[in-house]
C-alpha cells in the first residue's frame, strides 16, 4: 500500500505517527486546559520561592559582585 | 548561484534588531527581579510561554544538522520527530513535568545535578553528575555553534564570509550575549524567534511541496529515486529516501539506534531539558503548553526532515545530482550533510532574499538563546555541582569558578567548531544526548516513579552507565573510535569486537539498559532512606 507517494509503511507509518501525537497533545491540552487551577495559587507561590533561588544564583554567576 | 542584497539585509538586520530591543526592554521594564517575572508571567498566555520554550529548545542542531542528516538518510529520521513530541513533550510535560516540578521544590533543588544530588542525599551523585555534563556538553554545544556557523557562510557567501570568520564573529556575539543577558525578561524575545521559525517552518513546508507539485507527487517524485542512491551508501544498507534502509545493516543501525533512539530518548535526561520543569509556574501551565509545544516541534524537526529528504529530489530536478554532491568541495570531496539545509534554503527561496534573510537571524537567534543556556549550565556544574561540593565551600571562589567555567566552555566549543569535521551536527547532538541518557535517565525516572530506589542503586546506574558509555564510544561505536584512535593504540585494531553488527551498534543501545537493570538490581539488595522519600515526594 503507498500512503501519500511512499511505499513502506515503516516510513509512512512515522509520517502518520508524528501527526497522529501531534493531535494527541492538541486534544490532551484542550481537555486538561482548567485542570489544576484549584493547586494553582499555592503552586504559583512555591514556584517564587525557587525562583528568588535561582536568580540569587544567576546574580553571583553574572553580577559585579 | 546564490545572490546576495546587501541593502536589504542590512534593513532586516537593523528592523531585527529594534523590534528586538524594543522587546526585550519592554520584558526587562516590566521584570526586575523574578517576583515580576512570575507576576508578569500569569498574565502571558501559556502559548507564548511554549512558543519562547520552543524557540529556546530547538536549535540549529534541529532544523541545519538534522534536517541536512535527512537530506541523506531520508524520511526514515521522522520516527525521530515522533519520538521528540510523544517522549519530549507529551511523556516529559505530563509524567516527567509534574514531578520534577515540585520534588525540585520540595528539595530546593536549582540545577539538575542538584536536583539528582539531593533526591538520593549523596554529593558524589551531585559532582559526578556535574563533571559527565562539564565533559560532554562542550560537544552539544560546538555543534550548535557550527550549524549556526554554516549558514551564515551559505547565506553570505557572496560578499566574502567564510566558515573561520563566521565562527568567530559568533562565538564573539554569543559571549556577550551570555554576559549581557539572556536571561530573564526575555520571554517576547523568545516567543518572538518563536513565531518567525514558526512561520518560517510554514513557508519552507508550503514552497517545498508547491515547487515539487504537491505533497503525493514529491514524495512519490522522491520515492522515484531509489536507484539514484550512492554506492557506498547502498552497501551499508540503504534502499532509497521513503524507504527503511535493510535491517541489521550499518545504515539501519546508524539511523535507528544512533540518530532515532539516542536523540529521541536522550531527550528526557539532558539537564538543560530537565531544569525547564522547576521553571514552570505550575501544573496548570503545563498542561496548557502541550498543545503548543506538540505543534511547535512538528513544525520544526517534522518540517525539517521531510524538507531534508525532499532537497534530493529539487537538487535532482535542478542539475542531476543528489543533495550530498550539491556539498561537495575541494575541501570536502565527500560532501557535508550540514551544508545541504543553508543551500538548500538559499537556493530555493532565490528572489525571496527577505525571507532567508529573516530566517538566518531567527535562526542564529535560536542559536544563541540555546547555546546561552549551555553555557550556564556547564558553567554552574563546575562551579555550583563541582567545586562547591567537593570542597563543600560557597561564596566568592565558587562564583569565580562557575564564571571560569563559562569562559572555558565558550572557548571549547570554539576550538571544537574548528577542528570538528564535516557531518557532524547531528553526530555531536546524538553522542551528548546518549551520554546523558545513559548516565541519569534510569535514576531520574526511577527517583520520580519508584520509592524503591535507593543511594547505593542511583549511583551504581549512574557510574556504570556513564563509564559503559564512554568505554564503547572509545572502543567498540567505529564512527567515534577510529577517528579518536584510541582503540587502534590500545588493542591494534578500531574497535573491540569486529564482528557485524557491534561497531555500528550505538553504545546508548547497551549503556542504557545496562544502568537501568544495575539500579533496579543494587536498589534491591539496599535499603532506601525512609525520611529522604518522603521529603522527596512530599505532596507529589
Amino acid at each position: 500500500m503507498s500512503v501519500l507517494g511512499i511505499d513502506d509503511p515503516w516510513i509512512w507509518g512515522a509520517y502518520v505517527l508524528c501527526i497522529l501525537s501531534t493531535l494527541l497533545c492538541i486534544i490532551y491540552g484542550i481537555l486538561k486546559w482548567n485542570e489544576g487551577a484549584e493547586k494553582e495559587a499555592e503552586e504559583i507561590v512555591e514556584e517564587l520561592k525557587w525562583e528568588k533561588e535561582e536568580e540569587k544564583m544567576e546574580e553571583q554567576e553574572l553580577g559585579d559582585d | 548561484m546564490i545572490k546576495m542584497n546587501i541593502i536589504l539585509f542590512t534593513v532586516i538586520v537593523l528592523i531585527y534588531l529594534v523590534v528586538t530591543l524594543y522587546l526585550g526592554y519592554r520584558g526587562w521594564k516590566g521584570t526586575k527581579n523574578a517576583e515580576d517575572y512570575l507576576v508578569a508571567g500569569k498574565k502571558i498566555h501559556p502559548w507564548i510561554m511554549a512558543l519562547s520554550y520552543g524557540a529556546t529548545f530547538i536549535s540549529t542542531s534541529a532544523i541545519v544538522g538534522f534536517g541536512g542528516t535527512a537530506g541523506v538518510y531520508g524520511m526514515g529520521l521522522l520516527w525521530l520527530t515522533f519520538l521528540n513530541i510523544f517522549l519530549g513533550i507529551f511523556i516529559a510535560f505530563v509524567f516527567y513535568g509534574k514531578r520534577t516540578r515540585k520534588i525540585g521544590h520540595n528539595l530546593g533543588a536549582l540545577t539538575f545535578p542538584e536536583l539528582l544530588g539531593k533526591r538520593f542525599n549523596s554529593k558524589f551523585i551531585q559532582w559526578f553528575s556535574g563533571l559527565v555534563i562539564f565533559l560532554g556538553m562542550p560537544l552539544y554545544a560546538s555543534v550548535v555553534l557550527i550549524g549556526a556557523a554554516r549558514f551564515v557562510e551559505t547565506t553570505l557567501g557572496p560578499i566574502g564570509m567564510n566558515y573561520d570568520i563566521a565562527l568567530m564573529v559568533l562565538a564573539i556575539i554569543t559571549a556577550a550575549y551570555v554576559v549581557y543577558g539572556g536571561l530573564k525578561g526575555v520571554i517576547y524575545t523568545d516567543a518572538l524567534q518563536g513565531v518567525i521559525m514558526f512561520i518560517g517552518m510554514i513557508i519552507l513546508l508550503f514552497m517545498t511541496y508547491t515547487q515539487l507539485g504537491g505533497i503525493t507527487a514529491a514524495h512519490q517524485a522522491l520515492t522515484n529515486m531509489a536507484d539514484k542512491v550512492p554506492a557506498s551508501a547502498a552497501k551499508a544498507g540503504m534502499t532509497g529516501w521513503t524507504t527503511a534502509p535493510i535491517f541489521n545493516s550499518p545504515w539501519w543501525w546508524t539511523l535507528f539506534s544512533t540518530i532515532v533512539l539516542g536523540v529521541g530518548i536522550g531527550v528526557l535526561a539532558v539537564p538543560q531539558l530537565c531544569v525547564r520543569f522547576l521553571t514552570v509556574k505550575s501544573n496548570r501551565e503545563l498542561n496548557r503548553a502541550v498543545p503548543m509545544g506538540g505543534l511547535f516541534i512538528l513544525m520544526m524537526t517534522g518540517v525539517a526532515f521531510v524538507v531534508g529528504a525532499l532537497t534530493n529530489v529539487y537538487f535532482f530536478q535542478q542539475d542531476g545530482k543528489i543533495s550530498i554532491q550539491e556539498t561537495v568541495t575541494a575541501a570536502l570531496p565527500n560532501g557535508n550533510s550540514d551544508s545541504i539545509i543553508p543551500i538548500f534554503i538559499n537556493r530555493a527561496l532565490n528572489g525571496n532574499e527577505w525571507f532567508i534573510y529573516v530566517f538566518m537571524l531567527t535562526l542564529l537567534a535560536a542559536a544563541m538563546s540555546t547555546l546561552s543556556s549551555q553555557f550556564h549550565v556547564q558553567g554552574s556544574a563546575l562551579g555550583r555541582d563541582i567545586y562547591e561540593t567537593l570542597t563543600g565551600r560557597k561564596g566568592h571562589n565558587s562564583i569565580l569558578i562557575t564564571r571560569l567555567g563559562i569562559l572555558l566552555s565558550i572557548i571549547i566549543a570554539v576550538v571544537l567548531g574548528y577542528i570538528l569535521p564535516a557531518n557532524i551536527i547531528a553526530r555531536g547532538t546524538s553522542v551528548f544526548f546518549g551520554l546523558c541518557a545513559a548516565s541519569f535517565l534510569s535514576m531520574y525516572t526511577l527517583g520520580l516513579f519508584w520509592k524503591r530506589v535507593t543511594r547505593e542503586g542511583a549511583i551504581a546506574g549512574l557510574v556504570i552507565g556513564a563509564v559503559a558509555d564512554v568505554f564503547l564510544f572509545v572502543f567498540m561505536h567505529s564512527a567515534e573510535s577510529k577517528p579518536l584512535g584510541i582503540a587502534k593504540m590500545v588493542l591494534r585494531r578500531d574497535t573491540l569486537l569486529t564482528e557485524m553488527p557491534w561497531p555500528v551498534v550505538d553504545p546508548v543501545v547497551i549503556a542504557l539498559p545496562l544502568a537501568l537493570v544495575v539500579t533496579v538490581v543494587v536498589s534491591l539488595m539496599t535499603t532506601a532512606d525512609k525520611r529522604q522519600v518522603e521529603k522527596s515526594f512530599k505532596g507529589v
